[in-house]
């Protein structure tokens, strides 16, 4: 099994289960190749044939939208054959087990399964019943590593490197696997990681994962980068916060929270005029489109790392040299 | 008096010499190398090393470079019976003990349906009467059906052979509720063992509540979720002058607790199980769901409060809460798998290996605490002693075995020590007089 300590590290990354599968270099190396990938969506025919003939399988168990779209683009545009299947309309939901899931699709000889599931190590036993290649798009609140590389990379597009800019992830951090696996991205690559929120959504001990705490926006003007979480309106109702109202009274990041010079994330999708105001979202500061484009991009380096990276001779006849070289 | 409380299995009295064991009970301060005679089941001599001759048709055991101890007492341990076979029954589960060295446990009675009444109890009695290869005791629920609302008929159950009463696997939320269980106690007597967990704390927390949880992003269940209870259950104890027992103590605050308490003239005891007493919450870290449980495994400062606690007697003894699930029960993501651990087969073991080789514990300190279930459940001791009932267990401290690595007795694998090598084999298990284990040198110590 995979540690996530990330001792186990490796030069050849069999799966992508948590940020600390990778070290700086290795967050560079995919990140140096999906900058590569973006001239190929720049073309008008945006495939290359890296994992031609190869299978993808996309196993979502939550709803997605950009996530799972992403993957599927990204695999395709590597000329992967793609099953994408949703809990919804398969068998998971007659109530067939993860394992016995995992063993069905097996027979297809996937190269790679994705998955998103709503329990916090999901991906790390898929990697345990199978052959394949296991990327973790999301389990329970734990990780979203891909996520965090595309935030990444969409920061080191706009300000070269990370090195000592000040990041603060702002919101719901509780129950946020995107705050999880930024957090130890950002501060891999450099960053200093500060969390604020109401207390009632800070989680107890997370300095331990290289972070400092703000219980207040007070300080925000520190910041280089805000990053924005959703606020989910069920979190109301669990009495983790009083009211929207309130909540967006104290910690919703607007024009006269934020300064010219910072830079603005939210991983999507964003409730409008609660954790963002509607003048925040569509300020030039805003990078949340600039998250949304990344996504293919990077998630195709992922791919192409897991499965085309350790090939001696990569069929890359269409791609940059820049991946050749990689 | 003469209510039977612990059921078994009609089994041949053991004829019996044990030779030159090390034979060690830390009540009696016994602690030298000696031959163990049994008789008909009950000890009928003890001898310097070679000193006493086998009788003819006694079984003969040569005991040297072994140690002989009291056999062990768990009063806290699940036999998934009724309704949860699968997982255990009475008669793997006795065995499971058999194979660890115990002479006596106690079944919890979250089964399906629950143990709350005397016909139950009654029927549990009798099949422990045809399967149960140790001798099997039943706490039967403080409230019907677990759900804390009505009081189980104590009186009626204890009457048909009940040890005591428990809601384990869920506390007695409401206060009041157990403030007339404990009234009730005056009546019939038996011990309330109690899982201490607020519910309003715990939630949906799936393991311990502290950076390990906010790493993975879980739930967490913060130790005054149990320490809380423990204080006013404690305070509840002393207010109707009722005895409580608390169960699987996890955290330094419910220790720091139950002594205060015990200082105020409480009669509250404690006990803490292996995994609590060798385990932190960074084994969650590997997403195992081998390591869910509740009470969860907790922080350093924890287990170090546990192993205080056990060393200077503010926790009386060792219990396993030993509890089965099926492997595919337990092959699911973390927080959908069930809470448990078996551990009747490793808690001796694990705790020699991991707390008396290095030092932390004496050796005789912990056959104590294994033992000492037995006297809070207002049994015998058992105990190494001449007309005493044979209850030995002969252990070879020099072997070491992987945990696993032959399968286990018990019906269910989701032990959190698998593949762990350990120092001690039982070699032989005597439980109420008779022969209940045994294992033979050669084929159990690995090289």
């Amino acid at each position: 099994m995979t540690a996530v300590d990330g001792s186990h590290r490796t030069d050849v990354m069999r799966h992508l289960l948590s940020i600390d599968d990778l070290d700086r270099a290795g967050i560079e190396r995919i990140l140096d190749r999906a900058a590569s990938f973006a001239e190929v969506a720049g073309r008008e025919i945006k495939k290359v044939p890296a994992l031609r003939g190869r299978t993808v399988v996309n196993l979502f168990y939550e709803a997605s939208t950009r996530t799972s779209s992403s993957f599927e683009l990204a695999a395709k545009r590597l000329s992967a054959d793609v099953v994408s299947i949703r809990a919804a309309t398969s068998s998971v939901t007659k109530g067939e087990s993860l394992k016995d899931t995992v063993q069905t699709l097996t027979a297809y000889d996937p190269a790679a399964i994705v998955i998103r599931s709503p329990h916090a190590g999901a991906a790390q036993l898929v990697a345990r019943w199978t052959d394949a290649a296991v990327v973790n798009a999301g389990d329970g609140k734990h990780e979203h590593p891909t996520q965090a590389l595309l935030d990444v990379y969409t920061l080191r597009r706009r300000l070269g490197a990370l090195d000592g800019k000040r990041i603060w992830i702002v919101g719901d951090v509780l129950h946020s696997r995107v705050a999880r696996s930024d957090i130890l991205a950002f501060a891999r690559m450099g960053a200093e990681v500060t969390v604020s929120g109401p207390p009632t959504l800070i989680p107890r001990g997370i300095e331990a994962l290289g972070c400092s705490v703000a219980p207040t926006l007070d300080q925000l003007a520190e910041a280089d980068v805000v990053y924005v979480l959703r606020m989910q309106n069920e979190r109301m109702n669990e009495a983790y916060v009083p009211s929207l109202r309130e909540y967006a009274t104290r910690y919703q990041v607007n024009a006269a929270r934020l300064r010219p010079h910072q830079l603005l994330m939210h991983p999507g999708p964003v409730n409008r005029g609660v954790e963002l105001s509607a003048d925040a979202i569509d300020s030039p500061q805003a990078l949340i489109a600039q998250q949304v484009e990344a996504g293919v991009v990077v998630r195709m380096a992922v791919l192409y790392e897991l499965l085309a990276g350790t090939n001696a001779a990569p069929a890359l006849e269409a791609a940059p040299e820049a991946v050749a070289a990689a | 008096m003469s209510v039977e409380r612990l059921f078994h299995a009609p089994a041949t009295p053991a004829e019996l010499l044990i030779r030159g064991a090390h034979m060690l009970d830390p009540r009696s301060g016994l602690d030298a190398p000696g031959d163990v005679l049994v008789r008909d089941g009950a000890i009928a001599e003890i001898g310097a090393p070679g000193a006493l001759p086998a009788p003819d048709g006694a079984d003969v055991v040569e005991g040297e470079g072994l140690h002989l101890f009291p056999a062990f007492f768990d009063p806290h341990v699940h036999l998934r019976t009724p309704g949860q076979e699968h997982k255990e029954t009475l008669a793997t589960g006795t065995a499971s003990a058999a194979a660890g060295g115990y002479c006596g446990i106690v079944a919890m009675p979250n089964t399906a349906p629950t143990l709350d009444s005397a016909p139950l109890l009654g029927a549990l009695r009798d099949q422990a009467a045809r399967e149960a290869r140790v001798p099997v005791g039943f706490m039967p629920a403080i409230t019907r059906g677990l759900v804390g609302t009505d009081l189980t008929e104590m009186a009626e159950l204890r009457d048909a052979g009940a040890l005591g009463f428990t809601d384990d696997g869920r506390p007695v939320v409401a206060a009041g509720m157990l403030r007339r269980a404990l009234q009730y106690q005056r009546l019939c007597g038996g011990l309330l063992a109690l899982h201490e967990e607020d519910p309003s704390l715990s939630g949906h927390g799936v393991m311990h509540e502290g950076a390990v949880s906010a790493r993975l992003g879980m739930a967490g269940i913060p130790s005054i979720s149990e320490s809380t209870m423990v204080a006013r259950d404690s305070a509840l104890a002393a207010y109707e002058q009722g005895r409580v027992h608390f169960q699987h103590l996890s955290c330094v605050e419910s220790v720091d607790a139950l002594a205060a308490w015990k200082a105020a003239g409480a009669q509250v005891s404690g006990e803490a199980s292996p995994h609590h007493l060798t385990l932190t919450d960074e084994a969650v870290l590997s997403l195992d769901s081998r390591f869910k449980m509740n009470p969860p495994l907790r922080t350093e400062a924890d287990r170090q409060a546990l192993i205080a606690g056990l060393r200077d007697g503010t926790i009386e003894c060792i219990a396993t809460d030993h509890a089965p699930h099926a492997r595919h029960e337990k092959e699911v993501p973390f927080e959908e798998a069930p809470m448990g651990v078996t551990g009747l087969e490793t808690a001796f073991p694990v705790l020699y290996t991991d707390l008396v080789l290095p030092g932390v514990l004496s050796l005789p300190l912990v056959v104590e605490r294994m033992t000492a279930g037995a006297a809070l459940l207002d049994l015998p001791t058992p105990t190494i002693a001449v007309d005493q009932p044979a209850n030995l267990v002969l252990l070879d401290l020099e072997a070491s075995w992987e945990v696993g690595a032959r399968g286990y007795v018990s019906k269910s694998a989701n032990s959190c020590f698998e593949g762990r090598t350990l120092r001690g084999v039982v070699r032989l298990t005597v439980a109420a007089g008779a022969t209940v284990h045994r294992a033979e040198a050669s084929t159990e110590a690995l090289a």
